[in-house]
C-alpha cells in the first residue's frame, strides 16, 4: 500500500471511530478530534485546528462533519476530505437505516406506540431547549430579540423558512449599518459561539 | 421523486445554519404541503428517531424520509444532498472564509442570522408539539401526561443536565408504562 493510500485510510478511520459519538451537530465531538488529529496523529498543530474548528462552525452543516471534511482536505486534499467525511458519516448513517427499518417494522407494535407517545413529547423539549441554548448565545440586545420574535411571527404566518432566513441576514446588515450612521456600535460577536451536542 | 428528494436536502443543507432544529419548519413545509409525501404525525416520529440517533439532526432526518420514500438508494442520495453543499463551500471557499471572516458585512448578516435562528427553532417547538398531538382543544388524559413528559424532560435536560439519549430512553420507558 502507497503512503497516501495508507494515509487515507488511516483518515477514514480515524474519523468512523468518533463517529458513533457525534449527536446533534457534534459540538461535544471537536474535544475528541482534536486529541485524535493533533496529540495521537500529529496531523495539525493547536492552532491550525482552532481556525479549521472556526471556519467549520460557520459554514452550512454540522460541524462535525464540516470539520472532519476541512480536515482531511488539509491533510490529504480532495480525496482525503472525502475519505474524512465518508467515515464520519457511514456509521450513522447505517444506524439510522437500521432505526428506519426497525420503525416501520414495528410502528403498530401497541408497545412501541406508546414509547413513541411519551418520546414525541420529549423531543418537543430537546427542540425546546435547542432552542433556549441558542436563544443565549444569539439574542444579545433588543434588536436580535425582536428579530427572533420577527421570524417566529412571520412562520405561524406560513411564510416560507426559507425567506425568513433570507430576511434575516439582509435584516442583520441593514441594523448593523443604520446604527453605525447614527453613531451606535453593535456588538458583534468575536468568536463563534460553542454550541453543544444539542445541535 | 428521486430529483425531488434530492433537491429538496441539497436546499436544507444549504441554508442549515444553526444547526439541524432550525430545518425542521424547512422540511416541514417541503415535506408535508409541497410534496406530500406523508402525515404529519409520520415527520413527527421521523424527527424523533434522528433525535435518537448519533449523527447530525439534518442528516438522520433527510436519510430516515429518503429511506421511506425510496429505499437504500434515496437514503443514500438525501445524506449526500444534505452534506453536499458545506462540502463544496468548504473544498472551494476555506480560504475566502479565512478572509471574510472578520468581514464587517459577513458578521452583521450572522447577528441577523443567528436570531432568526431561534425564531426558527421556537417556531418548530410549537408545529412539533401540535404534529405530536400535544396541542389539542380537547385534552384528555394522555394529553396531560405527554405535557407532564415535557415539562420533565425539559427540567432534566437544563438542570440535571441529563445527555439526551438518556433522557429519550427514560421517557420510551415511562411511555410504556403509561401507555402501553
Amino acid at each position: 500500500m502507497s503512503d497516501k493510500r495508507k494515509l487515507l485510510l488511516s483518515l477514514f478511520l480515524s474519523f468512523l471511530k468518533m463517529s458513533p459519538f457525534t449527536f446533534g451537530g457534534g459540538y461535544a465531538l471537536i474535544p475528541a478530534i482534536e486529541r485524535e488529529v493533533v496529540e495521537k496523529k500529529r496531523w495539525l498543530r493547536d492552532e491550525e485546528i482552532a481556525d479549521l474548528f472556526a471556519v467549520s462552525g460557520t459554514v452550512p452543516g454540522a460541524v462535525a462533519v464540516n470539520s472532519a471534511a476541512f480536515i482531511g482536505f488539509r491533510i490529504a486534499g480532495v480525496t482525503g476530505a472525502i475519505a474524512a467525511l465518508l467515515g464520519i458519516c457511514l456509521p450513522t448513517f447505517a444506524l439510522m437505516v437500521v432505526l428506519s427499518i426497525f420503525y416501520v417494522q414495528f410502528k403498530d407494535n401497541p408497545k412501541i406506540e406508546a414509547a413513541f407517545t411519551a418520546i414525541r413529547a420529549t423531543v418537543a423539549a430537546l427542540i425546546a431547549f435547542a432552542a433556549i441554548k441558542v436563544a443565549r448565545a444569539s439574542i444579545v440586545d433588543f434588536a436580535s430579540g425582536t428579530l427572533a420574535t420577527a421570524a417566529a411571527l412571520l412562520l405561524f404566518t406560513g411564510l416560507h423558512p426559507l425567506w425568513v432566513v433570507a430576511l434575516g441576514a439582509a435584516a442583520g446588515i441593514m441594523l448593523v449599518q443604520f446604527r453605525s450612521a447614527t453613531g451606535k456600535r453593535t456588538k458583534l460577536k468575536e468568536k463563534e459561539p460553542v454550541f453543544d451536542y444539542m445541535i | 421523486m428521486l430529483m425531488n428528494l434530492f433537491a429538496m436536502f441539497f436546499l436544507v443543507g444549504l441554508v442549515s445554519f444553526g444547526g439541524g432544529y432550525a430545518m425542521i419548519p424547512l422540511i416541514q413545509e417541503e415535506v408535508l404541503n409541497r410534496h406530500h409525501w406523508m402525515e404529519a404525525g409520520q415527520l413527527a416520529d421521523i424527527v424523533a428517531v434522528a433525535g435518537m440517533s448519533p449523527g447530525p439532526i439534518a442528516t438522520n432526518i433527510a436519510v430516515a424520509v429518503g429511506y421511506r420514500e425510496a429505499g437504500w438508494l434515496g437514503a443514500a442520495l438525501a445524506a449526500l444532498a444534505v452534506v453536499l453543499p458545506s462540502f463544496v463551500l468548504i473544498l472551494a471557499a476555506g480560504k475566502l472564509f479565512f478572509r471574510y471572516r472578520d468581514n464587517p458585512r459577513v458578521a452583521a448578516a450572522f447577528y441577523g442570522l443567528r436570531a432568526v435562528v431561534v425564531g426558527l427553532i421556537v417556531y418548530a417547538a410549537f408545529s412539533f408539539a401540535r404534529h405530536a398531538g400535544m396541542m389539542t382543544a380537547t385534552p384528555d388524559w394522555r394529553t396531560w401526561c405527554q405535557l407532564a413528559i415535557f415539562a420533565g424532560s425539559l427540567f432534566a435536560l437544563i438542570y440535571l443536565h441529563k445527555h439526551p439519549f438518556v433522557v429519550i430512553l427514560l421517557s420510551g420507558l415511562v411511555g410504556i408504562a403509561l401507555y402501553g
